[in-house]
């Protein structure tokens, strides 16, 4: 509770709200400042949705590896990165298409499209896993976010999924992880919510990679495994661990950081995200062929 | 002790090994030492047989001096009761970034000079076996890179 009222206090604090808060101003003003607190109110709200959009600028909650000076530094390097290749809003079950130039076959690309199954890691050391099924195999590719080689990775479907990893793909019938790899981006209307794909896939039949039963799957259609798996299930599920708070703020960035975080690179970032639009908007130049 | 552990075992009856956990069970590192089952992706006659009958090649042998083979390594299988020498072109395995992770644990046969058995393999390769594989070969022994002809895909 306190904390809330903290966060709350200090984020008004830092979108100058303050003056009305305690202001004793005349009753003429209260329009404009009304106005005032509806679009600063958009904007705090866009800055909590920026935590889902950059993810990786957040850094890792463990304290051991927490370094004031090299976050910073970190996210001058990434917004540095950002203006040289546009990285776009994905999240895990988006279906993204990344060129790499190719160190083994100098000169030439490698373009590998697929859907995101893991997001991971802070800063600089951001990861995301494709995978996709090529000739009836699977296969699946890490890359880094930041990683220099990269040369565009462009979100073919902007989509979610109802879990937070899909590595379950690894288990399931190859049907749902195959995806076309001449796929044409799909275009979703300008600040439309993301869309939430509720497919629920098939798994295959045991043996797994790992106990998916345990793992409380939302997009898994029902899961048939013997009674006494589920009974083990139970007996090591942890159902307390959602109220323990200590662990919530242990494992999360309090929002009054994030808030700093991002009022430091929020002015860039928006840029940069105009600048793709305009770009977006832009009529790409084709090459007029000629006809017979 | 063994033979007490055993007997224990046949005393509650076979199906009951399941349903306790008597074993460890820890997930597998996936690595390619002996007696590792691969799976041939080239069309050589021999790879094609071995893995229609539903007997896939053993690794007995990884010629580095580590004995786990990583990608683009050289073992010896047994397949089919023959002896053969065989490229790892795609592994289980957790791998560095940008390079590809497979859902099976892939080879192309060769022979002692390093030329493919087959004409062709149906399965995506990883560009770094064009960096590995060039390594490899030395002047006058094996030509390792005739591999890279008989590919399909890269990845």
């Amino acid at each position: 509770m306190y904390q809330t009222t903290r966060c709350v206090f200090k984020s008004k604090l830092n979108l100058k709200n303050v003056f009305r808060v305690c202001s004793t101003a005349a009753e003429t003003a209260t329009t404009t400042k009304e106005q005032e607190r509806i679009t600063s109110e958009g904007i705090r709200k866009k800055f909590t949705e920026y935590r889902y959009i950059y993810p990786e600028f957040l850094p890792s909650p463990e304290i051991k590896f927490r370094n004031a000076i090299r976050e910073k530094l970190e996210r001058k390097d990434m917004v540095a990165r950002r203006t040289q290749i546009a990285i776009p809003e994905f999240y895990v079950g988006s279906i993204l298409s990344v060129l790499t130039s190719d160190l083994h076959s100098p000169g030439k690309t490698e373009k590998f499209v697929g859907i995101c199954i893991k997001r991971e890691g802070c800063g600089l050391r951001a990861k995301f896993i494709l995978r996709n099924v090529i000739d009836h195999e699977g296969v699946e590719v890490l890359y880094e976010m930041y990683d220099p080689t990269i040369q565009k990775i462009e979100v073919l479907r902007l989509e979610k999924r109802l879990d937070d990893e899909l590595l379950y793909l690894r288990d399931a019938l190859p049907e749902y992880s195959t995806f076309d790899v001449n796929m044409e981006a799909e275009l979703l209307t300008e600040g439309a919510p993301v869309p939430i794909n509720p497919i629920k896939i098939k798994l295959k039949p045991r043996p797994w990679l790992e106990r998916w039963e345990r793992k409380n799957l939302q997009g898994v259609e029902e899961i048939n495994v013997p009674q006494h798996l589920w009974d083990r299930a139970a007996k090591s599920a942890k159902p307390w661990e959602k109220y323990d708070l200590m662990k919530t703020y242990m494992n999360t960035i309090p929002e009054e950081e994030q808030i700093e975080i991002f009022d430091e690179v929020k002015t860039q970032l928006q840029k940069l995200e105009i600048t793709r639009k305009k770009m977006k908007r832009k009529r790409t130049f084709v090459k007029p062929t000629k006809l017979a | 002790m063994n033979a007490v552990f055993l007997r224990y075992l046949e005393s509650i009856g076979k199906q009951n090994i399941g349903k306790f956990s008597f074993f460890h069970q820890s997930a597998s590192l996936n690595e390619i030492r002996k007696m590792a089952r691969l799976r041939v992706v080239d069309n050589s006659e021999i790879g094609k047989r071995a893995m229609a009958e539903g007997k896939p090649p053993r690794c007995i042998h990884v010629y580095n001096k580590k004995g786990v083979g990583t990608i683009g390594d050289i073992v010896l299988v047994a397949i089919k009761g023959e002896k053969k020498k065989a490229v790892l072109v795609g592994l289980k395995q957790n791998q560095n970034p940008k390079v590809p992770k497979y859902d099976s644990n892939n080879i192309v046969l060769i022979d002692d000079n390093g030329t493919p058995l087959g004409t062709r393999i149906h399965v995506p390769i990883p560009t770094i076996l064009r960096t590995i594989l060039k390594e490899k070969t030395h002047a006058k022994g094996a030509e390792y890179t005739k591999l890279l002809g008989i590919a399909s895909k890269f990845v």
